[in-house]
């Protein structure tokens, strides 16, 4: 039988203390992964590209990637496969809630809050809620605007949450898809350090789409200017949101594709809201002010995007 | 090693001559069922007159009626559960919340297919949720609760339409509020007291809030019911 002294557990001394007697040396800290690589970086003096450590969520991926490697795959016509995506619980989505409507300066929301599990369930159900939503607080700004005209005979106008599911599942699902080809192909050109799934992709934007709810709510009362800082407000926060977490993405590579890819992604968030509030709500004035109005808006969040 | 092999040879080797009626008494029967059971035995319901098999299906359904109506913790709707019930009210709620015929230019009310469809489709669709969330109930059970917890909605909408036939007035319009939120309430409640037990704690409120969601947009649909010969609009007064 094998000698028993080999069998002895040695003590391994911590990864700071390895690294002064042999500055190059490789370490590998397991351990609590949100201190100890921080520490070894700021030791090792790679400081300039420190807050992009945070964005890029590096602080804690060794966590991460191990934990990616355990879950078991099945094949895609199994229940099983649909299953993992579902693996959340209450906190964790309310958290991603929280999250997609606060943005912080330093903080990746895929690599915060999604952590390599990305759930289909706040995207879908979001979606759902917001459908609704949108279809009953049109219905009931349309009637508070209309009341009091003896000729109007309150219809629920069934016909538009059809039209809302589609407009809203479409972009949920295939601003995502368009996104992540586009991604995966600026990928294959220029070596980029963060990419994202596609499932990461849909639920982020799932989950940036929670702020039009009560934006929808508010959109109840009948005055213009009401409902259009309404529309800003929300499409700063969740478009902010959506800018932090594809930044690292594109900023690698060419300046104006990178700006163009950003625009892009804020010009359709501003267009879906706008969209919206223009076709399910009747303006208490003509619609061509409200048109001439929408362009200006989106013009200026873009400008706005620049000048940060 | 060695002792273990020598150890197990007497106990293979005399397996070919151990004779059972030797040395431990057997007794019974050993009876090969042929065919079909007699009929002395089983009461076979194809034998029984229509009447009879209508009334215990409906007597069957009128039980778990009680059941939602005074929820409390019983296995009886997930046990047996049957569609006749969801499908009987589903039927009646589609067939009452039907939007006035298309002369109007504009689209009116629900139709009754797409009641229909949002009912089951949104049936289908909580009780996929609730498994790929990891509930334990069966695809069956949870259709056959959220169908049968949407008696008090419709208990609503005939209390509603019987409502809206005095008037629709704002006086009409507060009642048809009450008596729909409290319906509304009445199901989700319902609902949740059987469906909560089949998760675990960390996700109830995600199974719980597609329910809510489900009979929130139902209970939307009841309450802005406007029928369709009305003349003129709703005059809700200063």
């Amino acid at each position: 039988m094998a000698a028993v002294d080999g069998l002895q557990f040695q003590e391994f001394d911590d990864a700071e203390n390895l690294l002064v007697a042999n500055r190059d040396a490789t370490t590998i800290s397991i351990g609590d992964p949100n201190e100890k690589p921080t520490n070894q970086r700021r030791s090792l003096g790679n400081s300039p590209r420190e807050e992009d450590d945070d964005l890029l969520g590096n602080a804690d991926s060794d966590k991460t990637e191990l934990l990616a490697g355990q879950r078991k795959s099945a094949a895609f016509w199994t229940f099983e496969y649909y299953q993992k995506f579902f693996d959340v619980d209450t906190y964790q989505v309310l958290d991603r809630i929280k999250g997609s409507v606060l943005p912080l300066p330093g903080k990746n929301f895929v690599r915060l809050y999604i952590r390599s599990n990305p759930d289909l369930y706040g995207p879908f159900w979001i979606c759902a809620t917001l459908v609704f939503a949108i279809a009953i607080s049109g219905n009931i700004s349309n009637f508070l605007v209309h009341l009091g005209q003896p000729q109007y005979h309150y219809m629920p106008e069934f016909r538009k949450v059809t039209i809302a599911a589609t407009a809203i599942y479409s972009y949920a699902w295939l601003v995502p898809l368009a996104l992540w080809g586009f991604l995966m192909w600026r990928n294959s050109k220029v070596m980029n350090i963060v990419s994202y799934s596609f499932l990461e992709i849909v639920c982020v934007y799932g989950y940036s789409l929670f702020i039009y709810i009560p934006a929808a709510i508010l959109w109840i009362i009948p005055i213009e200017w009401v409902r259009w800082i309404t529309i800003l407000v929300a499409m700063c926060l969740s478009g902010s949101v959506l800018v932090i977490t594809f930044w690292p993405a594109v900023r690698d590579d060419h300046r104006k594709i990178a700006i163009a890819t950003i625009s892009a992604i804020i010009i359709l968030h501003a267009l879906l809201a706008v969209g919206c509030k223009a076709y399910f709500f009747d303006a208490p004035q003509i619609e061509v002010p409200g048109l001439s109005g929408s362009i200006a808006s989106g013009n200026g969040t873009v400008t706005a995007v620049k000048t940060h | 090693m060695a002792e273990a092999d020598e150890a197990s040879k007497p106990l293979f080797a005399g397996l070919s001559d151990v004779s059972i009626s030797e040395d431990i008494p057997v007794e019974g029967e050993i009876t090969v069922p042929v065919g079909s059971p007699s009929h002395d035995d089983e009461y076979s319901t194809l034998d029984e007159p229509v009447k009879e098999t209508i009334l215990r299906d409906l007597k069957a359904v009128g039980k778990k009626f009680g059941h939602v109506m005074y929820p409390k913790k019983s296995t009886t709707l997930l046990r047996d559960w049957d569609l006749w019930g969801p499908l009987l009210l589903c039927v009646t709620l589609a067939l009452m919340l039907q939007g006035g015929s298309a002369d109007s230019k504009e689209d009116g009310g629900p139709q009754f297919a797409e009641v229909f469809v949002i009912i089951w489709f949104g049936s289908v669709i909580i009780t996929l949720n609730s498994k790929l969330l990891g509930g334990t109930i069966s695809f069956f059970q949870s259709l056959c609760v959220l169908g049968y917890c949407i008696l008090p909605l419709t208990v609503a909408m005939i209390v509603c339409r019987l409502v809206l036939l005095g008037g629709t007035g704002t006086a009409s319009f507060i009642v048809r509020f009450i008596v729909v939120v409290a319906s509304f309430g009445w199901s989700t409640f319902a609902s949740t007291a059987f469906l909560a037990d089949s998760q675990s704690p960390n996700r109830k409120a995600l199974v719980v809030y597609p329910v809510f969601l489900f009979y929130f947009v139902i209970s939307w649909m009841i309450l802005t019911f406007s029928p369709s010969h009305s003349d003129g609009a709703t005059d809700t007064g200063p």
